[in-house]
């Protein structure tokens, strides 16, 4: 029962955001200025689910920011040459998975700790992508890659519909498949599970994959909400994915975490931003504010969690 | 009951201490008194309250009634640090040395108490780590990193690290559960030193044999409660047994007979460099339960798992006539070779999983169709388990954590068997386990040889060894010195052949 204080905690501070959003700022709650919002955090979302598969195993991917600005270019490079839509969304997927696997194999099978893997590759990618493409941005790209061509409505709706069922399907997939399980028990205690027959490598290889697959499908529903691709988008945006997952009460050493925590942590981080604006709290206060409520959120997860395992330990005893 | 009037001899006196975490009555009427130089045992299940109770004296956690005297003083509020000053040392059956730093420097830890920046005299600190480590009787370089100790050196380092911070009263939790017979004796002797300066110690060991050598008196713990107090020379081992447990047991170590059929395991002059190990052969037919007797660190555990594909090898392993390559634990499970490790919270149970998650992990496919996991198959396969192996958990749903050592050993052989293996490697299978389950384990293993299942049994326990074991295969710096049969097995023979004293036809 006590398992689930953390997202209980945390859909509470949602609501009360949106509450006292709902009373003070009458544009909030209009159709368009949430499926602006929406849009804004999907590619979050969709990030923060291969994150928290790459959490649970116990560890991190910081480079998904650099990915992120890579598969954009990409997508547009590659709608620029002609690529109808399937194929330069595949062309993005690819190219993240790629990246993905470069990071997982170097953490996997080269041991080198997967902070200092993506630390690496996240500051090549972007700096080389910043020589590679002299700063432009890609321009000059065919309406057919705006939108894939869709009017706003019907783009967003599909897009709506992609991220539910992804999210669904995955919080499902990670308690119902066999990989799922495998998962949890890599990053539960990795020599247990590997002494248990789990091809540990494997697995820790696999969510790399999996987040790269992720972040290339987020990269370009992102890329064509505009008419040019910047060559330096997805700033920071490692640091939010994460701090999502971890707000939403994953565990950074592994082997515990949910996607309901997770969507409500993409929540919380979604809303503090336009919630603090329509507020008037100045600009300069915003990321302050923000990482306030991060760290309170983090904290009250490592208290309950140290009251639990003190419990625990009582009845190990 | 009991007098309060302060003898001179005594040193610390717990009466009446209650505990309870979270509802949970871990300690109801804890009793417990320390003469100057002297050695008290404590004994009782797992969860009778020991640690508890040590925790207590050592000020990890605050009692909830009861009163603490410590040389005469009522403790009211006790804390690490004031344990300390008044000289209460600990050390643990897992040394908790710091890796990266000599062991000069672990030592200087526990006793100096300079200000921290100050300079630093590393000679006085070398020369004084030397100094102590000759007072136990050991000529380790104070230089080395605790990480290239053994168990049983950082063993020794941790008393030298109480003896340095001058303590007068020290707990022992299980000090022997990681070491061989022969660093065993080591310890008594330096215990019988101790003694002799005056030391009070609180020796905890399931080891029952042990208690009875090394105890000057033995204090017995039983549901949260001190039930006896007695002088270790006026007691036998089937009597403490039935105090602890309340019940008697007939025999801890059942006889059995000895079936064979075919061979299931022939191994041939395996060679694993990488771990030490040279010119092993042996075999193991169904139903046979073959021994792994030795010192700790002379191969046996780098041979099990080396045969369970957690050191790749390439080596002749015949099952059942096939030759077989294991380069993974999956290969071996493939080839019906189960491996239950050494050290079961580390490897042998994922704490945060439930019991049902536990058992199913080994082979999935057992609860899956299609990678799709069946929550009902796997609940039924757990608790068919559950009720055959009495695993005392009040459903599968709950956490292997949340269990006592003896339960946890319980699930993780649940695993192993739930995969159906032909050939199982136990490793130290009743370490750190209550007596109670420890024999229902024995029996357990007796039953899985009678069924036909070919099993190794790894004991660093002489007396397990040798009642259990059809053969005893004696492992010495890497390699088999000798296997013994049963008939034949004698202490003197499997210890002569340990320390390289004999050499004995390899069957």
């Amino acid at each position: 029962m006590k398992r689930h204080t953390q997202e209980i905690a945390i859909a509470a501070a949602n609501v009360v955001l949106l509450l006292v959003l709902a009373f003070t700022v009458h544009r909030f709650f209009t159709a368009e200025n949430l499926a602006d919002l929406f849009l804004a955090n999907t590619p979050v979302m969709l990030m923060a689910l291969g994150m928290t598969a790459v959490i649970l195993t116990a560890q991190i991917d910081i480079s998904v920011g650099s990915i992120f600005a890579l598969c954009s270019v990409v997508a547009g490079i590659a709608a620029k040459a002609g690529a109808p839509a399937p194929v330069f969304l595949l062309a993005a997927i690819v190219t993240g998975a790629a990246c993905g696997a470069l990071n997982g194999a170097l953490t996997a099978w080269g041991r080198i700790p997967s902070i200092v893997v993506t630390l690496a590759v996240m500051v090549a990618l972007r700096d080389g992508l910043r020589w590679g493409t002299q700063g432009a941005w890609v321009g000059g790209l065919p309406t057919s890659f705006v939108r894939f061509g869709m009017d706003s409505q019907t783009y967003t709706t599909v897009v709506l519909i992609l991220t539910v069922v992804m999210t669904v399907g995955f919080a499902w997939a990670l308690r119902n498949l066999r990989a799922g399980r495998m998962i949890f028990a890599t990053g539960s205690n990795a020599a247990a599970a590997q002494q248990m027959g789990i091809n540990t490598p494997r697995v820790v290889f696999s969510v790399f994959v999996l987040l790269g697959a992720l972040t290339g499908l987020a990269a370009t529903l992102n890329a064509v909400r505009f008419q040019q691709v910047p060559s330096n988008s997805g700033m920071g945006m490692e640091l939010k994915v994460i701090a999502a997952v971890a707000v939403g009460g994953a565990a950074i050493t592994g082997g515990s975490a949910t996607i309901t925590g997770t969507v409500l942590g993409v929540i919380l981080l979604g809303i503090i931003g336009p919630a603090l604006t329509f507020l008037g709290v100045s600009a300069y206060w915003e990321k302050a504010l923000q990482g306030a409520i991060i760290l309170v959120a983090v904290s009250f997860h490592a208290l309950s969690k140290h009251r639990r395992k003190r419990t625990a330990e009582v009845a190990i005893g | 009951m009991q007098t309060m009037t302060v003898e001179p001899q005594e040193i610390l006196r717990a009466t009446a201490l209650t505990k309870n975490y979270a509802g949970v009555r871990a300690l109801r009427n804890g009793s417990l008194d320390l003469r100057r130089g002297e050695v008290n045992a404590l004994i009782g299940e797992n969860g009778a309250g020991k640690s508890t109770l040590t925790k207590i004296i050592t000020g990890a956690v605050t009692q909830d009634g009861g009163e603490l005297r410590v040389f005469g003083t009522v403790i009211e509020r006790n804390y690490p640090n004031t344990a300390r000053t008044l000289g209460i040392s600990a050390i643990y059956q897992q040394p908790a040395l710091f890796p990266d730093l000599t062991i000069a420097e672990n030592i200087a830890l526990a006793a100096e108490q300079g200000l921290p920046g100050i300079r630093v005299n590393w000679k006085q600190r070398r020369e004084r780590a030397e100094r102590l480590l000759q007072s136990v009787g050991s000529d380790l370089d104070p230089n080395r990193l605790a990480r290239t100790l053994s168990m049983a050196e950082q063993q020794i380092v941790e008393i030298a690290k109480a003896i340095a911070a001058d303590a007068k009263i020290l707990l022992m939790d299980e000090p022997t559960a990681l070491l061989s017979d022969r660093e065993v004796n080591n310890l008594f002797e330096l215990i019988h030193k101790l003694r002799a300066q005056g030391v009070a110690m609180v020796y905890i060991s399931h080891r029952l044999d042990e208690i009875l050598t090394i105890a000057d008196r033995i204090t017995v713990l039983c549901d949260g409660e001190t039930v006896a107090v007695c002088n270790a020379c006026d007691v036998d081992k089937p009597e403490l047994i039935q105090r602890m447990v309340g019940r008697s047991i007939a025999n801890i170590f059942p006889k059995r007979e000895a079936p064979t059929g075919d061979v299931a395991l022939q191994v041939n002059r395996l060679r694993q460099a990488e771990v030490g190990l040279h010119d092993i052969s042996f075999q193991v037919r169904c139903g046979e339960i073959l021994g792994f007797a030795g010192l700790v660190g002379s191969g046996r555990t780098e041979l099990a798992r080396t045969l369970f594909g957690l050191t790749p090898v390439s080596a002749d392993v015949v099952v059942f006539g096939n030759a077989v390559t294991i380069q993974s634990p999956a290969d071996a499970i493939a080839a019906g070779i189960a491996y239950l490790p050494e050290d079961r919270r580390q490897h042998g149970v994922i704490l945060e999983m439930p019991i049902a998650q536990n058992v199913s992990m080994a082979d999935l496919s057992l609860v899956s169709r299609n990678g799709l996991i069946q929550g009902c198959a796997e609940t039924e396969l757990a608790n068919s388990y559950r009720k055959r192996l009495r695993v005392k958990a009040p459903d599968v749903h709950v956490p292997a954590g949340a269990l006592s050592g003896g339960n946890q050993q319980k699930v993780a052989l649940a695993r192993w068997l739930a995969t159906k293996p032909k050939i199982m490697i136990l490793d130290e299978p009743t370490q750190g386990v209550d007596v109670g389950s420890k024999a229902e384990i024995h029996e357990l293993i007796m039953q899985l040889a009678e069924q036909g299942m070919a099993v190794i049994l790894i004991s660093s326990e002489l007396p397990e060894v040798m009642s259990m074991s059809d053969r005893i295969a004696v492992f010495h710096q890497g390699t088999i010195a000798g296997i013994v049969e049963h008939k034949d097995v004698t202490q003197e023979r499997l210890m002569a052949l340990a320390f390289g004293h004999a050499t004995e036809t390899v069957a």
